[in-house]
């Protein structure tokens, strides 16, 4: 039972008893009493608020009292009357009678021109006579009747160019169509000018249609907006990334620098090209990033690079560190430590206990080609598990790579095992694969103790 | 044409001789340095100092009692030995709170404290460099270890716990005075200069009154570590090596998959 079922729906011996008997009291229309809403038809089961979530039912009382509404001022002076009438239009070229409803007024219907004349606009395209043309419109690319019959259109059409490349009779792209309208126009403005002066500041002569620009904005455009998800959000990267380079090269500028014309050689070089993949449009960054490995994140690197040579002084070891965290910044936890279990393998100090210049470029070279090869690696387990999974049949069965994936990753985790540099773990990586692969896929994903310490691979598994 | 830097630099206009662009760029001091005189610096010639730091710290033996077990020194010292007088100006150890006046200073070369305690703790060395090098201080960090790591018997006199830490504090846009001055010195590291750089005369060394700066007939020097790239150098190299040819490797077996027959990948986007 709702409260206000028993509020409104009983009947106060304090007010005067209305016919309605134990119907809702009709309350006052304004703002501040409550009307009586759904308390008589509100659904049972649920709870009044929530009915009235779902757009409930509308108040019984209206919300705002009609004799509050203002009057139309003639009406009552005026005989109105509404007349089916004929009438002619401006816009019209032919005698074409037509009637429309007309709202007439003591008798007198409204004068003027049909009100929507006015909206009857063309284009005043340009007409050029033969002799015109044969001075100055001839072109290789063009014959007369051509751009005669381009011009027709123009003017039928009002320069819709898309109509107009629809009906054009041979086949000529817009830009084409939209180039020789322009040219002409130019060449016809040039030419009939008293001079050239006068017509200088004409928008057709100042910016003459570029086609080749057009093309190129056009085919642009269309690329921005087949753009996959993942492309929006690897540009909005790189754009923050050049935002912060060039906010970083603004801070270097603002404080106490006074710039001598000096160019340096490293540091623009790597922000050039972040900001050149950023200027350039769509083709040129997703070319870089849907490359088969990971690009190293160049603006994370250069924009370290620019904050280092702010520095006044540092130790080597901070910089290669920053150097590291930038190189590694694309990276997941997981696959730094993958980094540094590799580095062990191999031999090679976490932090090398020398750290001159020439040992910190080796270190971060090699990290970086550490992270290409587990890339790689991945890219190679994909590859298999997509293929194997085809070939055993299970495809259909499973719910996807997942599990297996998991799965490799503890038995490659060590490619190499210090103090035998084969390959051998991986080789025997993949064979094994497709033996256990039918059994441990119904089992499921592996336990988180398993798939966190990386197994020296063993050739039979239980 | 050389430039010349003692007054204005040469706007461009006479640089087209030259090959490069005129290198010297023209700073104003940060807000804490008093000068009000613009510093001249040398883009891309990157100055560094290798230098060692760390404790050597030695039992006493039948001296020692409860509080003054060991004997020790921390200090900053050129990784070749020589005087980094020549670029820093002091160096300010702080010591436990225990010890009395904690902060120590030590205005000249070599830059070292020697104390006795009992206590292993981090000591935090702050190296302040000469007014024509930097006006901010680099900050290092070093723990005190007394006792050794290995379980070799009872301690001894003779053999004391080495901890040193080899590093190289860099100078990324080294003001053109400092860069005159030691650009022939043997604790600084300073790279092949371009030919169209032309420096400031530099002011005439002056000899330390308390004697050398460098560390090279150091008391300690018998325990001073050799440190060499070339080992790193190496194994580096080799690791590289091993990477690379793993990483060809994965990349023909990428390729070759890709080139097989369709009818056993499925479609792949």
């Amino acid at each position: 039972m709702d409260a206000k079922d028993i509020l409104l729906g009983l009947p106060k011996p304090t007010t005067t008893p209305t016919p309605l008997g134990h119907q809702l009291l009709p309350l006052p229309a304004d703002k501040k009493s409550r009307p009586p809403k759904e308390s008589q038809r509100k659904p049972d089961g649920i709870s009044r608020e929530v009915y009235a979530l779902t757009g409930g039912l509308a108040p019984l009382m209206p919300s705002v009292d009609v004799n509050h509404l203002k009057r139309r001022a003639q009406s009552e002076n005026e005989k109105i009357t509404w007349q089916w009438l004929p009438f002619t239009s401006s816009a019209r070229k032919d005698n074409l009678q037509l009637y429309h409803w007309v709202r007439v007024v003591n008798g007198v219907p409204p004068s003027g021109d049909y009100s929507f004349a006015k909206y009857n606009k063309s284009v005043d395209v340009i007409k050029y006579t033969d002799d015109e043309y044969e001075k100055h419109l001839t072109d290789p690319m063009w014959t007369k009747e051509e751009t005669d019959e381009l011009f027709d259109l123009c003017e039928r059409f009002d320069l819709r160019f898309i109509v107009i490349a629809d009906r054009f009779p041979t086949s000529r792209t817009v830009e084409e169509l939209k180039s020789r309208y322009y040219s002409v126009c130019r060449a016809i403005l040039i030419a009939r000018a008293p001079a050239p002066g006068d017509i200088a500041g004409h928008p057709l002569v100042k910016d003459p249609y570029n086609i080749s620009q057009d093309v190129e904005r056009k085919r642009a455009l269309s690329m921005v907006l087949s753009q996959t998800k993942q492309q929006e959000r690897r540009d909005a990267e790189v754009l923050a990334e050049a935002k912060r380079i060039s906010e970083a090269r603004k801070a270097a500028k603002g404080t106490d620098e006074l710039e001598v014309p000096a160019m340096t050689d490293t540091v623009p070089d790597d922000n050039d090209g972040a900001a050149a993949a950023v200027d350039s449009l769509s083709p040129s960054p997703n070319a870089q990033f849907t490359s088969g490995a990971i690009a190293p994140p160049v603006s994370e690197i250069a924009s370290t690079l620019a904050s280092l040579r702010m520095m006044r002084v540092y130790l080597r070891t901070h910089a290669l560190e920053q150097m590291v965290q930038a190189a590694s910044s694309s990276a997941g936890l997981r696959t730094i430590k993958r980094v540094e279990q590799t580095l062990q393998d191999l031999g090679v100090n976490l932090k090398p206990k020398v750290p001159t210049k020439a040992v910190c470029a080796e270190h971060l070279e090699l990290r970086k080609e550490i992270l290409i090869l587990l890339n790689l690696q991945k890219q190679l387990q994909y590859k298999e598990a997509e293929g194997s999974s085809y070939r055993d049949g299970l495809y259909a069965e499973t719910p996807g790579t997942p599990p297996k994936r998991v799965q490799r990753a503890v038995e490659q985790d060590r490619t190499f095992v210090p103090d035998s540099f084969s390959f051998g773990g991986e080789r025997m990586g993949k064979r094994d694969q497709k033996r256990k692969a039918p059994g441990r896929l119904l089992e499921g994903p592996p336990s988180p103790a398993q798939s966190k310490r990386p197994r020296k691979f063993k050739a039979s598994d239980g | 044409m050389p430039q010349n830097l003692q007054g204005e630099c040469q706007p461009d206009g006479t640089n087209e001789s030259t090959p490069k662009i005129q290198r010297i760029k023209i700073t104003r001091p940060s807000e804490d340095s008093e000068k009000k005189i613009a510093v001249k610096r040398v883009k891309d010639v990157e100055v560094s100092v290798p230098i060692v730091y760390g404790t050597i710290a030695f039992w006493l033996g039948r001296k020692a009692s409860e509080t003054l077990s060991h004997k020790w020194t921390v200090y900053v010292r050129g990784a070749t030995n020589e005087d980094l007088g020549v670029v820093i100006k002091r160096a300010v150890f702080q010591l436990h709170p225990s010890f009395n006046n904690p902060v120590r200073v030590v205005e000249s070369p070599p830059f070292e404290i020697s104390e006795c305690g009992w206590g292993e703790f981090e000591i935090a060395i702050s190296l302040f460099f000469h007014n024509d090098v930097c006006d901010k201080q680099l900050d290092l960090y070093h723990h005190l270890k007394l006792y050794s790591e290995e379980d070799s018997g009872p301690q001894s006199t003779k053999k004391p716990v080495v901890v040193e830490t080899y590093n190289e504090i860099v100078f990324p846009e080294p003001p053109a005075d400092f860069l005159a001055r030691v650009q022939n010195h043997p604790a600084v590291v300073v790279p092949r200069l371009p030919a169209t750089l032309s420096l400031p005369p530099a002011p005439v060394q002056e000899v330390h009154e308390s004697g050398r700066g460098d560390t090279k007939d150091h008391m300690l020097s018998p325990w001073f570590v050799n440190f060499s790239e070339a080992d790193e150098l190496l194994k580096l190299a080799a690791a590289r090596q091993q990477v690379q040819a793993h990483i060809m490797k994965l990349r023909r077996q990428l390729s070759m998959m890709d080139g097989m027959p369709q009818s056993l990948k499925p479609a792949s986007g």
